[in-house]
């Protein structure tokens, strides 16, 4: 059930987490992950392998549960929801392996994402304008498909019906440049539509113009939270908080 | 909404040549190959017609007892040692209205043959599907994800139901009548072929045709053919797994059910052990065709059969090993079974 939470209103977080522990059998992973998405933004959550980034992820997603703390969406808390109410109360997710039903044509991969019903076939025209690749592979297995081709099937499952907010967990990882400029498109167009997006990348240089928000993490815990554009323009905060690593993917 | 297509994005990726579908047509060709090689060697046209639709009726008969437990263990990474307990209770439930029928058996009629018949495979399937459900939810959901647990309780699961069925029907053996209509063998040429078998070719084939239109051509077909292949990520899309596997081990419940009761008119007698004693050839099957697969454990099922039969005829000891034989030729030629999990 989920609980509205008191004096929730328009100009509220659509995501807030607050406090957020999680541990993975006996491993401590998040230790107390405070952090917030306003509506609409692009925000973007920067840091080191293993710093806890898609944790973060999985744990809003419920597909890891929350030892502590708390996780506000829309005004309501998800904390300790199952994962289909999560996904059911308007969050897509990507995961960083993609997930892609490799068995499964393109098509059908879309059609298993519209969750309530044939999918809007204006909406999918959208989605190939950003994507071109899918409707040339629409009847062919996902599993056949380029690592950069498979990328654009999970982010056009994530779309294929409106969500009010979208997790995408490094997207560029491994990607060819023309797919990565493919996603920048994307992702601008996706803001413009107001789409909320929280995005995980190791990539400075993908994320530096399209983030509105940045929070950068740190052995579990946001260690920095502030504005893109502060962070863009400041070589020695983006020393101090991403230090070798952010060097190691300029 | 209208369909803008952003002027920055490259046309790198539509250009890209088509990728090749391999079909994999392989396992296919087993089924045939191994029934034209087998015509020299038995020598009579007659006898391999008979030994072939032999070994097809019974193919198709385990290919019905195991296909639901390839999709339980492809689905939902559960080992079910207890799926013998409804081909036993499926049975023994259809000895309810087959034996206070026996007149409607006994009488030359193909309708009332088949009503009767009918209508003790709907009890036994409606019953394990039931059964099934409980099971799943008694004895399944407390173990998922603990694979040791899983064999023990459902071992444990099977025993039980053994026990019960003495309870209820007794320890002696329970003789079935065959219906009258379904006795007896029809001549093609010098080939008997008996008329059960032509109606167990039938039953698994109309069996294996829809569950492949259900995989193929529905939404619930999809959520089952991903679910195999990522449950996590069905999650993630909204779908309450939970449910669908539910779905799923009632349904290869009461398909065992259907497969029990097919298998006991086959034999003509019922014990509470059957279950138990065609388990070995279920798993031969579900691991030949590679774990989540309903087309592998098809084609499996078929080769098992057919092999059993035709080294019954040609070298009948080594028929006792033919069967391990197959599964290790198999799995030496493709370790994950004819087909990798989630293709179906």
């Amino acid at each position: 059930m989920l609980r509205p939470e008191p004096g929730a209103g328009a100009t509220a977080p659509l995501l807030r987490l607050a406090g957020v522990h999680t541990h993975i059998g006996q491993y401590h992973i998040l230790h107390g992950v405070d952090l917030q998405v306003a509506r609409g933004e692009l925000a973007v959550l920067l840091g080191r392998n293993g710093a806890g980034k898609s944790t973060t992820l999985r744990t809003i997603m419920g597909l890891w549960k929350a030892s502590a703390g708390s996780i506000h969406f829309d005004g309501r808390d998800i904390t300790g929801l199952a994962t289909p109410d999560i996904a059911r109360a308007g969050i897509a997710y990507v995961p960083e392996n993609m997930a892609v039903f490799s068995e499964l044509t393109v098509r059908e991969n879309l059609v298993l994402a519209a969750r309530n019903g044939p999918f809007d076939r204006e909406r999918v025209d959208w989605i190939c304008g950003f994507f071109p690749a899918l409707r040339k592979f629409w009847d062919y297995p996902a599993g056949n498909l380029s690592g950069g081709q498979k990328q654009m099937v999970a982010i056009a499952r994530a779309l294929v019906e409106p969500r009010q907010l979208l997790l995408v967990d490094e997207p560029t990882k491994g990607l060819a440049p023309s797919i990565v400029q493919s996603l920048i498109a994307a992702f601008r167009e996706l803001r413009e539509r107001e789409t909320t997006i929280l995005l995980v990348e190791q990539n400075f240089n993908f994320v530096r113009s399209l983030g509105d928000s940045v929070s950068v993490m740190d052995d579990g815990r946001v260690a920095h939270a502030g504005g893109m554009a502060a962070l863009a323009q400041d070589a020695a905060l983006q020393q101090r908080l991403l230090g070798l690593a952010l060097d190691a993917h300029q | 909404m209208p369909a803008t297509i952003p002027a920055a994005i490259p046309a790198t990726a539509a250009q890209a040549p088509l990728p090749t579908v391999r079909r994999d047509i392989a396992p296919l060709l087993l089924v045939p190959a191994l029934m034209l090689a087998m015509l020299p060697l038995v020598g009579s046209f007659p006898t391999w017609v008979t030994l072939t639709v032999a070994g097809l009726a019974m193919g198709m008969m385990i290919f019905i007892m195991a296909s639901g437990l390839t999709l339980v263990f492809g689905l939902m990474s559960v080992l079910n040692f207890g799926h013998g307990a409804f081909v036993s209770v499926g049975a023994f439930t259809a000895t309810l209205v087959l034996l206070p029928m026996r007149g409607w058996l006994e009488v030359d009629s193909l309708l009332l043959n088949l009503g009767v018949l009918a209508l003790a495979v709907l009890l036994a399937m409606v019953v394990t599907f039931l059964l099934g459900w409980a099971f799943e939810r008694v004895i399944i959901m407390p173990v998922y994800g603990q694979h040791l647990k899983q064999i023990l309780i459902t071992m444990g699961g099977m025993i039980v139901a053994e026990q019960l069925i003495h309870v209820i029907w007794g320890a002696d053996t329970i003789a079935v009548p065959l219906p009258t209509a379904l006795r007896g063998a029809i001549l093609f040429g010098d080939a008997a072929i008996e008329k059960y078998r032509l109606v167990a070719v039938a039953v698994g084939a109309v069996v294996f045709v829809a569950m492949f239109l259900i995989l193929n051509r529905t939404k619930l077909g999809l959520l089952i053919r991903a679910g195999v292949e990522n449950g996590e990520m069905v999650e993630a899309l909204g779908y309450r797994i939970r449910r669908l596997f539910v779905i799923v081990f009632a349904a290869g419940s009461s398909l065992a059910g259907l497969g029990g009761v097919m298998w006991g008119l086959y034999k003509e007698t019922l014990a509470a052990s059957m279950g138990a004693e065609i388990m070995v050839m279920i798993f031969i099957v579900v691991i030949i065709g590679g774990l989540g697969s309903v087309g592998g454990c098809f084609i499996g099922a078929l080769l098992m059969a057919l092999v059993a039969n035709y080294t019954g005829f040609l070298t009948p000891k080594f028929a006792l090993v033919s069967n391990i034989v197959l599964m290790i030729a198999i799995l030496l030629w493709r370790p994950c079974g004819l087909y990798a999990r989630g293709r179906v």
